[in-house]
């Protein structure tokens, strides 16, 4: 029997998109019911039964003092992150787009954070950081503090979410910058020209020329920015070893969903209600990003 | 006047460039240089680089006493078998989606666009309770199979196919070719820029990896590298840092080598993201 083309077609389109139909369906659609219906339910992972239970982990979670932390310390460590990383990209990618050598190798070099594992970079940092590391070193041959007294970065709760902060800031500037300097590239020089005729200074070209044009790739990179700082958890795990201490400062949302989770006790429920939750802020913020950019597009 | 004034800003613009790479270069410096001292002289809080009694012993202890090889092969073998999975059935549905007319194309292409939006670390407890039903906890395929298609690499591919004339395929065609040996040979090879720039930004997440493996791996002998560097950690002061830096760098320098042979193409992947 020979079909016709049209339904060869459609037989075809099928049989091309099937594989990644089923994986997404499982391991995204199914999964994201899954979690809502288990926000809902108290899960016995032992005994494998799920018991509706209706708002109770939502309510629960409105007195959960640990959790309340892990939102607070998320919002600080986004609200800390995301300007700082976008506006420093933003800076050295505008310097940087004159008529300088070397940009190439340079480019090549400061791409290696991104390249390296948050596993490999946290160990890195905490190796820079800890009591007799290179940090405190340098800060007590500045004369910045007393060589018996060096400071406890990892184990101090002022300082550990600083750290990684810090790191944080540090390693995503590079990729960033990079895409900000590959739009940079596309900006006809002309504007620039145009603008010194009529005796711009560079600063006023900066505000008035290079922030209006890279709008777009700031929208990017401040929605980018905020997804993956709210779901912050290699960082603080590693430097936590788990556990989001010293005194709860590295408990992030993303860790307190695997410490209700899989630490013991394992409330699967709970931590489902904690996910949902995870999930509305970043859908939240996102809509005001993107709703900002629009309004200021009017004009 | 105008001479003086772009002098100025040309030293300006080096000195920026030359302290930003400074300040990202230290820290490796650091680690290249701490995984070849002794422990006591890291830990005498000396800010030299270069020590006089630096050696091979924390890489020659990471490679004989620890399980690191094994560790690095596991990496290694997870990484290829998942981008391998990712090249094929991320082009064969962005070709479906942007080259086959069939009905339900664009509802699927919506539901794609929606699944998108749903943050990775939301569906953890689910994926887990499902490779745990599926039997899949402590294996490979628990690592592979749920990120085995990458919906953003989809519309990348979906949209090299469209902005991509069809004429080579139609002559295909006409030579009498079928539907999967024009795809394999005519299409995939025609595609190669835009899958060589998934292909490494796929290896890349495979390798540096760390939550996943971290929930679904219980054996040790399983572990991969993220995960592996992580057992060198200890609670206390007693840090053994120079084999920790050791085994770090050694996970770095395959991606290097990646990233230095591949350049072009880690460029064009950044390009897109910014599109998007």
């Amino acid at each position: 029997m020979k079909l016709s083309r049209r339904t060869r077609e459609t037989l075809q389109g099928y049989a091309f998109v099937a594989p990644a139909i089923a994986t997404t369906m499982i391991f995204l659609g199914i999964a994201s019911v899954a979690v809502l219906f288990m926000s809902f339910s108290r899960v016995n992972m032992v005994q494998g039964t799920y018991e509706w239970i209706g708002l109770n982990n939502y309510r629960v979670g409105f007195t959960d003092s640990l959790l309340h932390r892990a939102i607070r310390n998320t919002l600080v460590f986004s609200a800390v992150v995301v300007p700082v990383q976008t506006f420093l990209s933003l800076v050295v990618a505008a310097v940087l787009n004159s008529n300088i050598k070397f940009k190439k190798a340079f480019r090549a070099i400061i791409f290696l954070p991104t390249l390296t594992s948050s596993a490999a970079l946290t160990m890195i940092f905490m190796f820079m950081f800890s009591m007799r590391g290179p940090v405190n070193s340098m800060l007590i041959s500045m004369g910045l503090l007393a060589a018996s007294d060096p400071i406890n970065f990892l184990r101090s709760s002022d300082w550990s979410m600083r750290v990684i902060m810090i790191m944080n800031i540090w390693s995503t500037i590079p990729f960033y910058m990079t895409l900000y300097l590959a739009s940079l590239q596309e900006l006809p020089n002309s504007m620039y020209e145009a603008a010194s005729i009529d005796g711009a200074s560079e600063v006023k070209k900066f505000f008035y020329i290079t922030i209006p044009y890279l709008r777009p790739i700031t929208t990017f990179v401040v929605l980018t920015g905020i997804i993956g700082t709210m779901q912050m958890f290699d960082q603080a795990f590693i430097f936590s070893g788990g556990d989001g201490g010293p005194a709860s400062s590295t408990m992030t949302i993303a860790l307190l969903i695997y410490r209700y989770a899989f630490g013991p006790g394992s409330a699967m429920g709970y931590a489902s209600m904690i996910a949902i939750c995870l999930m509305v802020i970043i859908l939240t913020l996102a809509f005001i990003v993107n709703r900002i950019n629009k309004e200021e597009r009017v004009y | 006047m105008v001479g003086k004034k772009f002098n100025f800003w040309r030293i300006f613009v080096y000195l920026i460039m030359i302290i930003f790479a400074f300040a990202t270069l230290y820290p490796f410096l650091w680690m290249i240089s701490a995984s070849f001292m002794p422990l006591r002289e890291i830990v005498s809080g000396g800010m030299r680089l270069i020590a006089p009694d630096m050696s091979f012993d924390s890489y020659r202890h990471i490679f004989t006493v620890t399980q690191f090889p094994r560790w690095f092969v596991n990496s290694f073998v997870v990484a290829s078998i998942g981008t391998l999975c990712n090249i094929f059935l991320n082009t064969m549905a962005g070709y479906a989606l942007s080259r086959l007319e069939f009905k339900g194309r664009q509802q699927i292409y919506y539901a794609f666009l929606a699944l998108i939006m749903i943050p990775g670390q939301v569906l953890l407890v689910p994926n887990f309770m499902l490779l745990n039903a599926l039997g899949m906890i402590d294996s490979f395929s628990a690592l592979i199979v749920p990120v085995m298609v990458n919906i953003s690499y989809i519309f990348l591919m979906r949209q090299f196919f469209i902005n991509f004339p069809s004429e080579c395929e139609e002559a295909a065609y006409i030579d009498g070719l079928g539907r999967l040996s024009c795809f394999f040979r005519i299409c995939m090879p025609l595609a190669r820029t835009a899958i060589a720039t998934q292909a490494i930004f796929v290896f890349m997440s495979f390798w540096n990896e760390f939550i996943r493996p971290m929930l679904y791996l219980r054996t040790m002998s399983m572990y991969t590298l993220p995960l592996g560097l992580q057992t060198f950690q200890s609670r206390d002061e007693g840090q053994m840092w120079n084999q920790i830096m050791a085994a770090a760098t050694i996970t770095i320098v395959p991606i290097i080598i990646i990233y230095l042979i591949f350049n072009k193409y880690f460029l064009i992947g950044i390009r897109m993201d910014g599109d998007k």
